[in-house]
């Protein structure tokens, strides 16, 4: 019981940055994901690779919009006065 | 940790990247660099008050019945943090004691340096385009080779109109072009000036970015078309779906300014902890340890001026991303039936 309460009460800050911790690996993964099918996809066709690039970075772009709407939730969790 | 008792690291980096009454450039042996800005208040007992934030003296004077508050002066008077917040103009009575808002209530009007900054970066945009615009109107550019600040702006211009604004909004494009113009170069003056050191974090303020954000969304209001809400109220989906995606589509007319809003804050302010955080970690270090301070540093000063030049990058990429995604949502607001492209493929013939 005393384990679970010192955890719950005594780490609240800590829990923002695990938090945008995860968000980091989300986006990791997502435009490490679209690097990797824009690469290939220039690879094949490098005359494209202008058009490819528009759309990587447009679409990285989405994704990193998603994981840091996360980092600002771990954000307010850190410097929110524990409640 | 009785290091950390007297230097708090998130103090120091939240103090950079919100609002201030001064541009704050460095602070030498208690000699204090700055640029005072104009302090504009409101309370009911005294009226209006207007005055240069020098009055204050970084928070060591008390000037026409207001203080502004430093952190040192909260701690050494014992006043409840979450009551005074340091920083923000709190009136004062006889004996010189701040009164919490419930009490007197302050309306703080003043031109802080977020405010500035975008006046400042307002003048550069009307100077540069004001004076491109200028050459072209004379025939510069279109008879002859562009001369001077038409080499940087011509490319940069031709880029949104062939890459953001043609592909999305097809033939309608033109009516808005200065809307996409405005949105990347506000943004990009903005972002860019706000990385040099001792300028306030703009685009990393909530208000900016959901003003930005507002404009964006209006656009797509003004511009939708019967297809859109055809969508929206019947979607072209099985029966039972249907009620799945009402909920869906009708938060998703405001989630995606939102996403554009929250994108933006979130890049620039992150940008900057990152610098800040840096930076710090040296002084966090040199508290610990003073050689280990210095010791650091060019490894940490290295990391921060790597992690600048990514701050550019990004500044320009944000600036775009915005433009893009407002064009792509104009032109998704505002596209024609499904129905007109179905006679536009001739079929493969088959031998």
């Amino acid at each position: 019981m005393t384990l679970m309460t010192t955890l719950l009460d005594a780490l609240q800050p800590g829990y923002g940055a695990i938090g945008a911790g995860l968000a980091a690996v989300g986006a990791g993964i997502g435009i490490g994901q679209i690097g990797k099918g824009a690469v290939e996809a220039i690879a094949r066709q490098p005359e494209a690779s202008n058009d490819i690039r528009a759309n990587m970075i447009l679409t990285a772009a989405l994704v990193e919009g998603v994981a840091l709407l996360a980092a600002v939730a771990g954000l307010l969790a850190v410097f929110a006065k524990a409640a | 940790m009785s290091y950390a008792q007297k230097f708090n690291p998130s103090d120091a980096i939240l103090e950079h990247i919100a609002d201030a009454h001064e541009f704050h450039f460095l602070t030498f042996h208690k000699k204090v660099v700055s640029i005072p800005l104009p302090v504009i208040l409101y309370s009911k007992d005294n009226g209006w008050s207007i005055f240069m934030s020098s009055r204050f003296g970084h928070g060591e004077t008390t000037y026409d019945g207001y203080r502004l508050l430093e952190g040192s002066y909260v701690a050494e008077n014992k006043l409840d943090p979450n009551v005074f917040k340091t920083g923000k103009i709190y009136a004062v009575d006889a004996e010189g004691k701040p009164q919490s808002y419930a009490n007197v209530r302050v309306y703080d009007l003043s031109l802080g340096r977020n405010a500035v900054q975008v006046l400042i970066s307002v003048l550069i945009l009307i100077w540069i385009m004001g004076g491109v615009a200028g050459k072209y109107k004379t025939g510069q550019g279109i008879k002859s080779a562009p001369t001077g600040m038409q080499n940087a702006v011509e490319p940069v211009i031709t880029f949104i109109r062939d890459d953001v604004g043609k592909p999305n909004l097809g033939d309608r494009y033109e009516r808005f072009m200065p809307l996409l113009l405005s949105i990347f170069f506000f943004i990009l003056i903005n972002s860019l000036l706000s990385l040099i050191p001792g300028t306030a974090n703009v685009a990393g303020n909530i208000a900016f970015t959901a003003m930005l954000g507002i404009v964006a969304f209006f656009a797509i209001m003004f511009n939708t078309n019967k297809h859109y809400w055809l969508h929206i109220i019947w979607p072209p989906v099985p029966h039972g779906v249907k009620p799945i995606m009402w909920p869906v589509e009708l938060l998703g007319i405001f989630t995606k300014p939102f996403a554009l809003i929250i994108r933006l804050f979130a890049n620039m302010i992150s940008g900057h902890v990152i610098i800040l955080s840096f930076i710090i970690l040296i002084f966090i270090f040199g508290a610990m340890n003073t050689a280990l301070g210095w010791g650091t540093s060019p490894f940490f000063i290295a990391l921060a001026v790597f992690i600048y030049l990514i701050e550019i990058l990004v500044a320009f990429i944000q600036a775009y991303i915005f433009a893009a995604l407002t064009a792509v949502f104009i032109g998704m607001a505002s596209e024609g039936g499904h129905g007109d492209h179905g006679g536009e493929h001739e079929d493969a013939v088959m031998v």
